[in-house]
């Protein structure tokens, strides 16, 4: 799993026999090559399928069957772990994702449809050491226990945030709706997310 | 880990409609996907392949003459942006309390929706049998069926739009190998009668490709009723459309929600003639749940439809009382 990619890579070096090529030209053959696949049969799988993912900003490709999740291939391909598995049934919020700049559940999203769709983890918002404002304002309202929601929690409030600079309470209860969390840290979830949203009110950030 | 599948995301709904099998389970169509993966992970299907109507081009919200037309497609999220789409339509998007659903879910998607019947989750069939004998009507049946449950099938429609649909008269174009049928959406639905069939009408090589909504000048509301505030299906819900002319009433329909194996289609039209008061709304709305058949356990879920077609009433005539 260290390096995940590389196994696509060698399936696909291996399948057009052209090793010594450049990778623009193998990107350019492989097109062609599976369009014209697709022309006679538009099916693909169940065995793995060399797919690309826009993800946090740098195009990332992979082999997965279709029936991977977008969840477990972030996880399991790509060791990008912040997403958690935690219901896998579209109910707790720990996978959440950004896909297209909107909340949206990772287990219940099939990698290979998500090609072509901008998705951003939860591994997107710091920047290097630099904590994003809604992963600071966690930190001091103590919105988390065990931390195992956490992930989902932060990209959920990121979502409501970008759309609404400063929630109230009922919008933050809205806007977190789709997330849950066992240890029942609501209240400073609430106040991470709201006080994110308008700095300059509470004082404390 | 789903049973493995082969996969297409065809580019157009022809190109589709030539990947679907002609026996159900064969073959499924991934909308949203909210509800489906989720069923394959349990195995309740297993489908060999899995065809995307991302890519055909069923998204979107347009008017056509007297008629909303809403691509099959089309998310939640879409739906309460749109100014056009009536409340009642908006206000059961709204009740999905999870953004996640909204961004990702589709009105095609919750048309066509498995009903949520533990027994049929858990892999014991949608009719739950065993032994020749009911497993619901043994066993906790809480949520189900408080109206035309007197079958077998005791589980609950679980549509948010549905109902609302049924009640603004609304219907969805399906399109099948020997072209394009309309359907009004209270007919997409059945009770089946054996476990082999699926609680819908179209074939599993049929499309539901729109939603057409006519647009009316009524007052429409839904109200739902959830054990909890956060993310849950309604234990009940009313959708209403109501004309007043004159501060009468001259047209009134109502389709009651997870309540019955189909949207609940109810009689209101005594309300026509007089003006709708919150007496007047619970009087119908008593008479509507009189022929209501609980089983043991789901006597309340009769109360809380009475009370949710009366409030669904008032809202319509913007007489609701907020607490």
């Amino acid at each position: 799993m260290s390096d995940p990619n590389g196994l696509s890579r060698r399936h696909f070096l291996k399948g057009v026999g052209a090793g010594a090529i450049v990778a623009g030209s193998i990107e350019a053959l492989s097109a062609e090559a599976r369009a014209a696949a697709q022309a006679a049969n538009p099916c693909v799988g169940p065995g793995a399928v060399p797919i690309k993912l826009s993800i946090n900003g740098s195009v990332r490709e992979l082999a997965v069957e279709p029936r991977t999740t977008l969840l477990d291939a972030l996880r399991n391909h790509l060791d990008l772990t912040g997403s958690k598995k935690v219901c896998d049934r579209a109910t707790c919020g720990a996978c959440t994702v950004l896909i297209d700049g909107k909340a949206a559940y990772s287990c219940t999203t099939l990698a290979i449809a998500a090609q072509g769709r901008t998705i951003e983890t939860v591994e997107s918002l710091a920047n290097g050491a630099e904590l994003a404002p809604i992963q600071k304002a966690f930190v001091e309202h103590d919105a988390q226990q065990c931390g195992f929601c956490t992930p989902g929690f932060v990209v959920a409030s990121e979502a409501l945030l970008r759309t609404n600079a400063s929630p109230d309470r009922a919008a933050v209860l809205e806007g977190l709706g789709g997330n849950l969390c066992r240890c029942g840290t609501y209240v400073g979830l609430k106040k991470a997310c709201m006080s994110a949203g308008a700095p300059a009110k509470g004082g404390r950030r | 880990m789903m049973h493995a599948f082969e996969y297409a995301a065809p580019k157009s709904l022809d190109e589709a409609l030539k990947l679907l099998g002609s026996a159900w389970g064969d073959t499924e169509i991934l909308a949203g996907g909210t509800d489906l993966l989720s069923l394959m992970k349990d195995f309740v299907v297993q489908p060999k392949r899995l065809v995307n109507l991302a890519d055909v081009g069923l998204a979107g919200i347009a008017p056509e003459g007297d008629s909303l037309v809403i691509g099959a497609m089309t998310t939640l999220d879409a739906l309460l942006a749109h100014a056009s789409v009536p409340t009642a339509l908006t206000q059961a998007a709204a009740g999905v309390h999870s953004p996640q659903l909204r961004s990702m879910g589709t009105i095609g998607g919750d048309l066509l929706q498995r009903p949520r019947c533990w027994y049929f989750r858990r892999g014991h069939g949608l009719l739950a049998q065993k032994d020749g004998a009911s497993m619901v009507e043994a066993g906790d049946h809480r949520d189900h069926a408080v109206f035309g449950n007197g079958g077998a099938a005791k589980y609950v429609n679980p549509s948010s739009f549905a109902p609302a649909l049924i009640a603004l008269g609304a219907s969805v174009k399906v399109r099948g190998q020997n072209g394009e049928r309309s359907l009004a959406v209270k007919d997409l639905y059945r009770t089946p009668a054996s476990a082999t069939e699926r609680e819908f009408t179209i074939a599993s090589n049929e499309i539901v490709t729109h939603v057409v909504v006519p647009i009316s000048r009524s007052s429409n509301a839904t109200y739902e009723i959830r054990q909890r505030h956060g993310l849950d299906w309604p234990e009940a819900s009313a959708s209403v459309a109501v004309t007043v002319v004159d501060d009468k009433v001259t047209a009134a329909s109502a389709c009651l929600g997870h309540v019955a194996p189909v949207p609940w289609t109810v009689d209101v039209s005594s309300l026509v003639g007089s003006v709708l008061t919150a007496e007047s709304a619970a009087a119908v709305a008593a008479e509507v749940v009189a022929d209501a058949t609980p089983l043991t356990m789901n006597g309340h879920k009769v109360e809380l439809a009475k009370v949710a077609l009366t409030r669904a009433l008032l809202r319509a005539a913007g007489k609701e009382v907020v607490r």
